[in-house]
């Protein structure tokens, strides 16, 4: 499993997809190869995939540290950590002084698992920024 | 200290600058090199295991044998002393001697390797449990640094294309009024289609002499003639 397999099978998929969405995939060159894939009409919250030896990270941005309302802060996390569970396929995390959503998989996820993970992951954050707004300046 | 705890204070310190890493390059390389070692030292004490259960299954033949065989000359041994054949009877006896000396020598060995191959099981056990504990240590190691590399490759990405990256709020309203665009414009799409469907329906309808018909130029003038009238 590699990013451009990832990247052929959604740019590939156009209006067939099983979920309904239109992906487009863009691979960003780094360290480390990142897929940046985008969903039509949800362009402004992109996910990014990597691989690792065992799993497969896809990875949205939700808000910055800068966006917390400090006056509520703790009772934020505390919801966030208690969502985990609950939500499904996907968890909270924080990369440096960004809180982000995810989903891990197996690298031997098939395409479609991947197709749905991305689908899920993005409705997730839809829904995360939209029911957690209160928490945020 | 673990590595789980080494992630956290780098993670908590700040440490996670693109470019510092984790845990130290060479640090990870021992690691990696330890699991190589604990991969071959699992190889070996299978192999020796394999080599000790051949051993001991042999033994254990060779321990039925003898007990069989005993058993066979204690008959014989009976038998002659039940003919009255005493001197016959004690050279049976001599040959039973030799084969229970033989029988506690080769259950000795026997008790041996089925010791080595209880302990080569316990160290395949624990080597496997320490192997599978390495390596999940070195993919929480991998997975940071792997997305500490992403993160340096997204960030960079993201100066590099001037894109301007929104707030969480403003990007969700922007969806929001793309998806609320996006629904307006199949609902009048779908608007469209109804009334372009009646509409042929209806031109269908009239060529057939159905429904309301356009008043005829006749019509109109019989219609004044019977006013007139």
């Amino acid at each position: 499993m590699n990013i451009h397999y990832i990247a052929n099978h959604l740019n590939e998929l156009a209006d067939s997809s099983d979920t309904g969405l239109r992906f487009d995939s863009l691979p960003i060159t780094g360290e480390v190869d990142v897929l940046q894939v985008t969903i039509q009409t949800r362009e402004e919250l992109p996910i990014f995939v990597s691989i690792t030896d065992d799993q497969i990270l896809c990875i949205a941005y939700l808000w910055g540290e800068e966006e917390v309302r400090a006056d509520t802060r703790s009772e934020m996390l505390e919801a966030m950590v208690e969502m985990n569970i609950p939500m499904p396929l996907s968890s909270f995390s924080k990369i440096d002084d960004k809180y982000v959503i995810f989903g891990a998989l197996s690298v031997n996820s098939s395409l479609h698992d991947i197709e749905h993970e991305l689908s899920v992951l993005s409705d997730n954050s839809l829904e995360v920024i939209n029911e957690m707004a209160d928490y945020l300046i | 200290m673990s590595i789980f705890k080494k992630i956290i204070t780098a993670l908590r310190g700040g440490a996670s600058e693109a470019g510092e890493a984790i845990v130290d390059a060479n640090a990870t390389r021992i690691f990696a090199q330890e699991i190589r070692d604990a991969e071959n030292h699992l190889t070996k004490a299978k192999r020796d295991l394999t080599d000790i259960m051949a051993k001991q299954m042999q033994s254990q033949r060779e321990l039925d044998r003898i007990k069989r065989s005993i058993t066979e000359h204690e008959g014989y041994a009976t038998s002659a002393l039940n003919q009255g054949n005493e001197a016959l009877a004690l050279e049976v006896a001599e040959k039973i001697a030799t084969l229970e000396a033989e029988l506690a020598e080769q259950q000795q060995s026997f008790d041996s390797y089925d010791k080595n191959a209880k302990r080569l099981k316990d160290l395949v056990k624990n080597t496997e449990r320490q192997l599978a504990d390495y390596q999940r240590q070195l993919s929480m190691v991998k997975t940071t640094e792997s997305v500490q590399k992403a993160t340096a490759a997204i960030t960079d990405n993201f100066n590099n294309s001037n894109s301007k990256l929104l707030n969480a709020k403003q990007s969700l309203e922007r969806i929001k009024a793309k998806q609320q665009n996006f629904d307006d414009r199949l609902q009048a799409s779908d608007e469209l289609a109804n009334e372009n469907s009646d509409k042929a329906l209806k031109d269908k309808l009239a060529q057939a002499g159905i429904g309301e018909q356009q008043a005829s130029a006749s019509s109109v003038l019989d219609r004044l003639k019977s006013k007139q009238g």
